[in-house]
């Protein structure tokens, strides 16, 4: 069977030690069996490892910052597609998953195909609407506040509504456990200045950290999912290592997710299983992880998948993975000429 | 005491949870014990066993035995009905 030719843009490629989805998705569509793909990778800084590993990405495009417009965004898509003819399109950035999901429109009059949340359900996940979300879709959440003052932190535990250690966090990245008064202050502030506001306070769930990749097909099917359990921490708090994991309450849990948002897209959740056995939902990340290609190498193909999904194309779910698979991260320095970090700086393409 | 239908147990003593992640390894006598645990022996047949195999009376060899059955429900590797 020949393989269908395909011209894939993808950003999040700072393949770095917090690194960004972009070359693990990148991985898995160059491993499909029925997708020849052209990689056409999207950076927003020279430095980003993904322009410079051209065994994953073909070419590279600089792209500006979501924050500095969606006008200047559109017309620099614009300028690669005329250049590139770009089936699909997958963001995998959370900060820039909103301003593609209000282009999707735009994108697919021009011809590029996405496959992304829905912007309420894109809205609703988000961590300062976790009580909500868990109430609406009977899902189990820590409780969970937005504050836009340190003041509000100290009313919070006066009043009794939380109490120590409770986790300070970031609207899109960075969580931090704060045990007293000091620590909330020092977190609040390193917080809001990186992320800006809110900053969300939420209860602290003793347990372990469990995670699900997944896929949703956008009417509720799941069309794979694969837990893990992260071995090796950083202290970014990122995985270094993980291992898939034989746990059917974990699946239940996804699929129940699933049927109950109609999530559409790529997603990550981020559960803490206690000593009872409870399951608590404490983020969705709203796009593949960085650790997505475990799942590929366990035997669900996601990355394929959601690009096929994203075409149109019928996509059957899967029903099992490699339970005991492991990945660890490793660094690497790649080494090139001054050339190529050049050409990306002065053209901002390579 | 029934040990977890799902472990992975290898020749070598290398034992995997495969619904925690969590692995462990064992001795050669530890490693024994779990074996005779999942041919379902209880714990006098256990004792019967490892003490016509080795230089060891049946009382001394009973108290390392509950230590390590205690630590097998301690890690959660036994059936949570037990």
């Amino acid at each position: 069977m020949s393989k269908q030719k395909m011209t894939i843009a993808i950003s999040g490629l700072n393949n770095v030690d917090s690194p960004g989805p972009g070359i693990p998705v990148i991985r898995g569509i160059r491993e499909s069996a029925v997708i020849e793909s052209r990689i056409v990778g999207l950076a927003y800084d020279n430095l980003e490892p993904g322009p410079y590993m051209h065994e994953f990405v073909d070419k590279t495009y600089k792209v500006p910052y979501p924050s500095e417009g969606v006008d200047h965004l559109i017309e620099r898509i614009r300028y690669i597609h005329e250049r590139e003819q770009i089936d699909v399109l997958i963001p995998n950035f959370d900060s820039e998953i909103f301003v593609f999901i209000k282009l999707a429109d735009k994108l697919r009059q021009m011809g590029i195909h996405t496959f992304l949340p829905t912007l309420s359900q894109f809205e609703e996940r988000h961590k300062s609407n976790l009580p909500q979300y868990g109430e609406k879709y009977d899902i189990r959440v820590p409780d969970s506040r937005p504050v836009t003052s340190f003041g509000d932190i100290e009313d919070l535990v006066r009043q009794g509504k939380f109490s120590w250690p409770l986790l300070v966090k970031g609207k899109f990245y960075d969580a931090y456990v704060a045990r007293s008064t000091d620590q909330a202050r020092i977190y609040y502030n390193t917080v809001s200045a990186k992320w800006g506001l809110p900053v969300i306070i939420q209860e602290f769930i003793k347990g372990t950290e469990v995670n699900v990749v997944a896929l949703g097909d956008g009417n509720g099917r799941t069309i794979g999912a694969v837990p893990m359990r992260k071995q090796y921490i950083t202290d970014n708090g990122k995985a270094w290592g993980g291992i898939t994991l034989e746990d059917p309450s974990m699946l239940e849990f996804t699929h129940h997710v699933m049927s109950a948002t109609h999530w559409r897209g790529g997603m990550e959740l981020e559960l803490i299983r206690t000593s009872l056995n409870e399951l608590y939902l404490i983020e969705i990340n709203p796009r593949l992880p960085a650790w997505v290609y475990l799942a590929v190498a366990a035997g669900q193909n996601l990355p394929e998948a959601l690009v096929k999904l994203a075409m149109g194309q019928d996509v059957p779910s899967w029903t099992r993975y490699d339970i005991g698979k492991i990945f660890i991260r490793y660094s690497f320095d790649m080494i090139r000429d001054f050339d190529a970090f050049q050409k990306l700086s002065t053209i901002g393409e390579l | 005491m029934k040990i977890k239908k799902s472990l992975a147990i290898s020749e070598t003593g290398f034992v995997f949870d495969p619904s925690t992640g969590d692995s462990y390894t064992l001795n050669p006598i530890g490693l024994e014990i779990i074996q005779l645990l999942r041919e379902g022996k209880s714990s006098g047949e256990i004792t019967g066993a490892v003490t016509q195999t080795y230089d060891i009376d049946a009382m001394t060899f009973e108290r390392y035995l509950f230590d390590f059955l205690g630590m097998l429900k301690q890690m959660q590797l036994v059936e949570s009905d037990e």
